[in-house]
């Protein structure tokens, strides 16, 4: 290596060489590194296994937390209609948080598929690598003496062992970002356990605290602006709107519809 | 000159190229051990980019060990600090 004292490499690759001493003794370099081999593709195998699980899940919540978002806004435009406020602010401060944890889940489900491609490719390489071992392996059998043989042999296990080493640590930290969207995916199902996103509707008396805690967790401006542009488009104006808004409306729906059965009288 | 970036693969740099990277690697551990993780970040990234840019990948069936293996491309400024104190990315 001329000249090279880097020394984050170095350190990265010593504790590398570490390993495979751990891993090889020479005299059984051949069989024992491919056994071991074959087994971390089986590993890598079961590795790509949990980051689809782990997709399929945050997808199913992800669907989930769409249809909820769409129910709770129905719901908000429900309660405004009604001219119960409050109601439809309290939707609304729901819908936002569900909103944000929605954007959040569709992060990480895009790194989770970055992570499943990444970890495809890497069992794809390491397949290659020992298949090149397996063919290498006998043609040094086949060409060099016994003691040199032994020497080009441990030149290829090592490279393979880099290799093998290196998708370990690919693996190692897919399941590690994996572990940690699981406690953030569990830490929505308790949110959603205690109602977060449930049927307002169906929410009783005491629900305060969730109410005050939502609050927090919703940007106000936020809601604040979607009230407004939810009372423009139901027509209630603002300020003291309320029931006389709702009974307007009401009133006007009712005479488009006597409005509407003359005329159709007269096209029959 | 064979490096490997950790989790990604296998570079052939030639020669004329490793004072550069030896430059970056140092600039690198520098900013780690004053306990700056932006400088850090930018370091280890153009690190990192200069590989990419300046070695060619090194093909499937190749069994040959790097001469140089380096930090995962998102390894944190923790990550890379711990390292330096004898834990962190691999252990042992």
């Amino acid at each position: 290596m001329p000249g090279l004292s880097g020394r984050m490499s170095v350190v990265i690759k010593s504790k590398i060489s570490k390993l495979l001493d751990r891993a090889e003794d020479p005299a059984e370099t051949l069989e024992y590194s491919y056994q071991k081999q074959i087994e971390l593709l089986q590993n890598v195998k079961k590795g790509i296994a949990d980051v689809v699980t782990s997709k399929k899940r945050l997808q199913l919540q992800e669907q989930k937390l769409r249809d909820q978002v769409v129910k709770l806004d129905t719901q908000a435009r429900q309660a405004l209609a009604a001219g119960n406020e409050d109601l439809a602010r309290t939707a609304l401060e729901r819908k936002n948080v569900a909103q944000t944890e929605l954007q959040s889940l569709d992060t990480q489900i895009g790194q989770l598929e970055q992570q499943q491609e990444q970890l495809t490719a890497s069992e794809q390489k390491l397949r290659a690598k020992i298949e090149q071992f397996r063919s290498r392996k006998e043609v040094i059998k086949a060409q060099y003496s016994a003691a040199e043989a032994q020497v080009r042999i441990s030149e290829a296990a090592s490279g393979v062992g880099e290799e093998m080493a290196d998708v370990g640590l690919a693996m190692q930290r897919a399941l590690d970002k994996t572990e940690n969207m699981k406690a953030r995916a569990d830490a929505v199902q308790e949110l959603e356990a205690a109602g977060t996103f449930d049927d307002l509707t169906q929410l009783g008396p005491g629900e305060d605290d969730i109410d005050r805690q939502l609050r927090q967790l919703s940007s106000s401006s936020e809601v604040d602006s979607e009230l407004a542009k939810m009372k423009a488009e139901l027509g209630t104006g603002s300020g003291a709107a309320g029931e006389l808004g709702a009974g307007a409306s009401a009133g006007a729906e009712q005479e488009a519809g006597a409005g509407g059965q003359p005329s159709q009288g007269q096209a029959s | 000159m064979i490096v490997r970036i950790s989790t990604e693969g296998q570079y052939e740099l030639g020669d004329s190229d490793v004072e550069g990277l030896n430059e970056l690697d140092n600039k690198a551990v520098a900013s780690c051990e004053s306990g700056d993780p932006e400088e850090f970040n930018a370091t280890f990234q153009a690190l990192i980019a200069f590989v990419r840019e300046h070695g060619q990948p090194v093909p499937e069936e190749t069994l040959e060990p790097s001469d140089v293996i380096l930090p995962p491309p998102d390894v944190s400024f923790e990550e890379a600090r711990a390292e330096f104190s004898g834990e962190g990315l691999i252990p042992g």
